[in-house]
């Protein structure tokens, strides 16, 4: 299926574009970044495992087994630091 | 026209005019709290000598307004509230500067005070801003805070954020 990627902050940098749109088999937020992970080196250290990482859905924030949608808007970010 | 309940903006904002918007002819109105969270130049802990010269503030156009609205609406839910707003501001910041004002209204202090510090924990683990210093030492993404997730979970929301 076709989703809307949306990278913030220090993710961004590390891929080095705000947003693209993918193609993807995966069926949750955690498969989709496991596969993001797999892309490139940058890809790679961007979506390391072990880095804190939030997710939002159409501009709602979920954890990594929300199930993917056509169409869907998906960002990734760090943990947020407004307030 | 419906009050603006949630402001992103660059421009500072004036406190007492947000105030007086927020309770304007509202007569059951007996208490208003407002927060303002501002810029410092400084951090705690290892790196305290440090100084802070800018601060840029980075957001999630469509989902910052939308994440507040809901926060707004969850502290309608659990407190006896009239009404509460929140201006945000994004973009590059000094020391000194406002970021955050969070104000609150109702007919007693109790359910505002509450209401406030409810919304300003709220806000810190979930809404989509992201602080990115920079100072002698060179630009850094701050980090977030387990701390702030504490804060959030004393109001029962298990919410992971750091």
């Amino acid at each position: 299926m076709n989703v809307t990627l949306k990278y913030f902050a220090s993710i961004r940098e590390a891929i080095g574009q705000p947003s693209e749109w993918v193609q993807t088999q995966s069926k949750t937020i955690g498969e989709l970044r496991a596969e993001l992970a797999q892309r490139s080196p940058a890809y790679a250290l961007a979506f390391a495992p072990e880095r804190p990482m939030r997710a939002a859905l159409n501009q709602v924030m979920v954890d990594a087994s929300a199930p993917i949608s056509e169409g869907a808007e998906i960002a990734f970010f760090p943990p947020v630091t407004g307030g | 026209m419906a009050q603006a309940r949630v402001l992103i903006q660059t421009q500072d904002f004036d406190v007492s005019a947000q105030i007086a918007a927020l309770h304007a002819h509202d007569a059951r109105v007996g208490a208003v709290c407002s927060f303002v969270g501002l810029v410092r130049d400084r951090n705690t802990g290892p790196n305290a000598a440090l100084r802070i010269n800018s601060m840029e503030l980075e957001h999630y156009p469509g989902m910052t307004e939308k994440s507040i609205e809901d926060m707004i609406d969850a502290a309608h839910a659990r407190f006896d509230i009239f009404a509460a707003r929140v201006v945000h501001r994004v973009g590059l910041l000094q020391p000194l500067d406002a970021v955050v004002l969070v104000a609150v209204s109702s007919a007693h202090r109790g359910e505002s005070f509450k209401a406030c510090e409810f919304l300003m924990d709220y806000l810190k683990t979930q809404a989509p801003f992201w602080k990115k210093e920079t100072g002698s030492a060179g630009a850094t993404w701050v980090d977030a805070r387990v701390s702030d997730d504490a804060a959030l979970a004393r109001w029962g929301i298990q919410a992971k954020n750091a």
